[in-house]
């Protein structure tokens, strides 16, 4: 009981830093623009698996923590978080529920209005970032929740295969 | 970080507290951004929140600073010997220098005492800081491990062996955010070498180029001219090397030039700056003849020479 307990705090808050420090990590010039957005895409995560615990709350303090860290305007990511949560939540969507190239495609549609937002707010507060740094987060994190999702699901059905 | 006793997504009962949490939370970002965008209200909390994610930085800064130091221990014999060599050469040259300059220097002394001039030879305290492998969303900003523990303060100006780098934009304890002189929010007020024009240079966003808005068709100015600080604005000390120009369009029928610049500080190579601060004598100096803001007015400093935009 108690370890279990335990193993629920820690990987999500493990995952939750290890997607900070990604975010940070120095990228060449020519790779920095496909960075993906680490933290929204592990954020999502686990408020689609517990919607209980990681929620709104959460991708508040996350999105704040998020913008320190990349010296945006605090508020930005925060805002951005909120959204993409709530629309997750707010449709009951659920990961296991659906097949794997739904989730993704769900998703890519979250990391787009993610990344609308982040470059509406930039926009608004007259900061200018090129178009093309907004739309790579969006393709390589599709695309690696694609290959998560297809390795989760080959990990489950062999499973029941052995049960 | 988790949030305790959220009912979020709960059927039934959780739908309308959601969407009023939602509400409530969206409305606290907004007012953060808005507050954050207008006014230097928020800077404390950003020192908190900078302090509290420092131990991140300096995570992911590790590994770069490891493999610097490691191949810097693996350099063999032979190497160290080139450096040391070529290293000796260099201060010979410059100690060469120096001695001319120090003639040069008293001259210009004699000379500034003749016209009774009121600019005052002004004298800096200078200290490294070392630039943190982190990466901003902003490419043309950057951390230093340097903080206002070490009395960094905002509108600090950073130089390099070459040149101005750039300022600092925000303290916290133990690190401190600066922008590059081409952050496309940053202008420096530069004269030229040769003719004494004196203008603004901005930033474009690209670390190879500046812009030069303000000179009109007749100014003196061409291709190759070096470009040094004013001194005007306060935040830069005067006569320091910033850029070399690159290109001038002239524009007949426009009122202005469309003069280029390259950067002469090497911008995307730099592991270390360094951090200069104005000795006592200089400021009280400065503050007496009313040329510069004292640097205990920061945001002032800023105003003048921070915001283009």
């Amino acid at each position: 009981m108690n370890s279990q307990a335990q193993s629920h705090w820690f990987l999500p808050t493990a995952s939750i830093v290890f997607a900070l420090i990604l975010s940070i990590v120095p990228l060449p010039d020519a790779l920095a623009p496909f960075r993906p957005d680490w933290v929204a895409m592990v954020l999502l995560y686990w408020a689609l698996i517990e919607p209980r615990r990681y929620g709104l709350l959460t991708a508040f303090w996350l999105g704040l923590v998020l913008d320190t860290l990349s010296g945006t305007l605090l508020g930005q990511h925060s805002l951005s978080l909120l959204v993409i949560v709530y629309l997750s939540q707010r449709f009951h969507f659920r990961i296991r529920a659906f097949p794997a190239s739904q989730v993704a495609t769900v998703v890519i549609g979250l990391l787009a209005v993610y990344e609308f937002l982040l470059f509406w707010i930039d926009g608004a507060a007259g900061r200018d970032v090129a178009l093309l740094d907004r739309i790579g987060p969006v393709l390589t994190g599709g695309a690696l929740w694609l290959l998560v999702l297809v390795g989760v699901e080959r990990g489950r059905r062999a499973a029941e295969a052995r049960m | 970080m988790s949030g305790p006793g959220q009912t979020a997504g709960v059927p039934g009962m959780g739908q309308v507290s959601h969407g009023a949490r939602f509400a409530l939370l969206a409305i606290a970002s907004l007012a953060l951004m808005f507050i954050d965008h207008r006014q230097d209200h928020l800077a404390k909390v950003r020192e908190l929140l900078s302090l509290a994610v420092h131990p991140i930085r300096l995570v992911v800064d590790l590994p770069f600073r490891v493999w610097n130091n490691a191949s810097q221990a693996l350099t063999d014999n032979a190497e160290l010997r080139r450096q040391r060599d070529e290293l000796q050469y260099e201060l010979l040259v410059a100690q060469i220098r120096l001695q001319e300059m120090g003639e040069v220097d008293r001259e210009n002394e004699r000379l500034r005492q003749l016209l009774n001039s009121i600019e005052e030879e002004q004298g800096f305290e200078v200290r490294v800081a070392e630039i943190l492998s982190v990466d901003l969303e902003n490419r043309q900003r950057f951390i230093i491990n340097r903080g206002k523990a070490d009395g960094v303060f905002v509108g600090q100006p950073l130089l390099d062996a070459e040149g101005i780098v750039g300022q600092v934009v925000a303290v916290s304890q133990l690190s401190a955010e600066a922008m590059l002189i081409t952050d496309s929010e940053h202008a420096v007020p530069v004269t030229v070498e040769r003719s004494r024009v004196k203008t603004i240079a901005e930033g474009t966003g690209d670390l190879g180029d500046l812009l030069l808005p303000y000179l009109t068709n007749t100014a003196d100015i061409q291709p190759g001219d070096r470009l040094v600080t004013s001194g005007l604005g306060g935040v830069f000390p005067s006569g320091r090397p910033v850029a070399e120009v690159t290109v001038v369009d002239l524009q007949p029928g426009q009122p202005f030039a469309q003069v280029r610049a390259r950067p002469l500080a090497t911008l995307d190579r730099d592991q270390e700056v360094l951090l200069i601060w104005p000795t006592e004598e200089a400021v009280q100096q400065a503050t007496a003849a009313g040329l510069t803001a004292p640097p205990a007015d920061p945001a002032a400093a800023t105003e003048t020479s921070g915001a283009a935009q």
